[in-house]
């Protein structure tokens, strides 16, 4: 079977958004739990103080879901421009 | 080499790694048990018998994923249909790797509850009905991922698949497999933290019995989204149909969608897993301000839950945009 070059760029683009989309998925998703986890914690611990514990909580999400987002980006050039 | 001889070898790789890969979880899981278990007759040699009951019945639920695991096996080596094109070959390979990875998250998280009830066995003896009743819920919702990686493997096998084309049939069946196996693993696990914290808490606050299992099987089923996310990809990949080509690039974004969608689905369960153990850590001790942890625990899931998202959206953009 006769494979031509472009074929075989544009096949591994396609395998490397899959992997960098999995991959990248991983850290973000437990880290994220943690935040929220830790987050009921506080609350239990300290009721009156929902309301902020809530905010930082979305805040530090926000932030690690940041590299989940570089992911998608990466895998989304790596289907639809490389 | 012909179709029969191909077809032969892959239920035996097939076979070993459903066997193999579900060998991991349960183990673990009820080493984890047995562990918990010593510890607690050390804290209260009298109660041994109580403990041992426990664990056993803990142990069981946890065993039945590496069982899925070795039926799949079973029938790969000794049984199944018989058809006789490229296809199932790699269905074959597609089934055992579905099934085994599948068993890994579902055998270890079933460990974890079997631990804590008993260690609830020897803080109070004498509600251990309920501890165990808890224990018996959870680890039982903790084993859906595995049911679906056995549902998705019996797809897989007794479906006849020669209407597709080998190329890229072949990458879509892999890829269906992985994406259910791989998905599975975070969200059998994060099962198995929620389900243990919520049995911890039941042992110590046992009138707390009935809010704290609701709470927990909300967390539990939330925690299931991604398995279910991967289950999804691994139907597309089976039911919708490729065109056939030869180009490496339509074999790639099939197999790649499965991969994509099974890593992405990991993290996503362990998360939401964790944030509802810490949540059903403080529902059994306050429980006054039982709405206010459910809701941030909600919000803090469906956060953490995002990342699973966008593997879905890449795997369907790659199953579909390109067709």
């Amino acid at each position: 079977m006769e494979i031509s070059g472009a074929d075989f760029i544009r096949g591994m683009a396609f395998l490397g958004a899959g992997v960098a989309m999995g991959l990248g998925a991983i850290g973000p998703g437990i880290g994220e739990g943690f935040v929220a986890g830790k987050a009921c914690e506080a609350i239990g611990k300290r009721p009156d103080e929902a309301g902020l514990i809530t905010r930082t909580m979305l805040v530090g999400q926000a932030v690690s879901e940041s590299t989940g987002i570089y992911s998608l980006v990466i895998a989304l050039l790596l289907i639809f421009v490389v | 080499m012909d179709n029969e001889t191909f077809i032969t070898a892959s239920r035996y790789l097939g076979a070993a790694f459903s066997v193999g890969f579900g060998a991991i979880g349960a183990a673990l899981g009820e080493g984890y048990a047995a562990g918990i278990a010593s510890e607690s007759i050390s804290y209260k040699p009298k109660a041994s018998r109580e403990v041992i009951t426990t664990m056993l019945i803990g142990q069981a639920i946890a065993e039945s994923a590496a069982i899925f695991a070795l039926v799949v096996s079973m029938i790969l080596l000794f049984g199944g249909p018989d058809f006789h094109s490229l296809n199932f070959g790699w269905a074959c390979i597609g089934a055992g790797l579905c099934m085994g990875l599948a068993a890994i998250g579902s055998g270890l998280g079933a460990g974890i509850p079997a631990g804590q009830a008993c260690l609830g066995t020897v803080i109070q003896p004498a509600t251990s009905g309920k501890t165990n009743t808890t224990m018996l819920l959870g680890s039982a919702v903790t084993q859906t991922p595995a049911i679906f990686g056995l549902v998705l493997a019996f797809l897989l096998l007794f479906l006849d698949h020669s209407n597709m084309p080998v190329y890229p049939g072949w990458a879509a069946l892999l890829g269906a497999g992985l994406s259910m196996g791989l998905g599975a693993i975070g969200s059998g696990l994060g099962n198995g933290f929620t389900a243990g914290e919520a049995v911890y808490g039941v042992a110590r606050n046992p009138e707390q019995v009935g809010p704290t299992s609701m709470v927990m099987l909300v967390a539990l089923g939330v925690a299931q989204s991604s398995a279910i996310y991967g289950f999804l990809i691994g139907l597309m990949l089976l039911f919708v149909t490729p065109k056939e080509s030869i180009l490496i690039a339509d074999s790639a974004r099939l197999l790649t969608a499965g991969i994509c969608m099974g890593f992405g689905a990991i993290g996503p369960g362990i998360g939401s897993g964790i944030a509802g153990a810490y949540a059903l850590k403080e529902v059994p001790r306050k429980p006054e301000e039982r709405g206010t942890i459910f809701r941030v625990m909600l919000i803090g899931m469906a956060v953490a839950g995002s990342t699973a998202v966008y593997a879905l959206v890449i795997s369907m953009l790659l199953i579909h945009y390109f067709k």
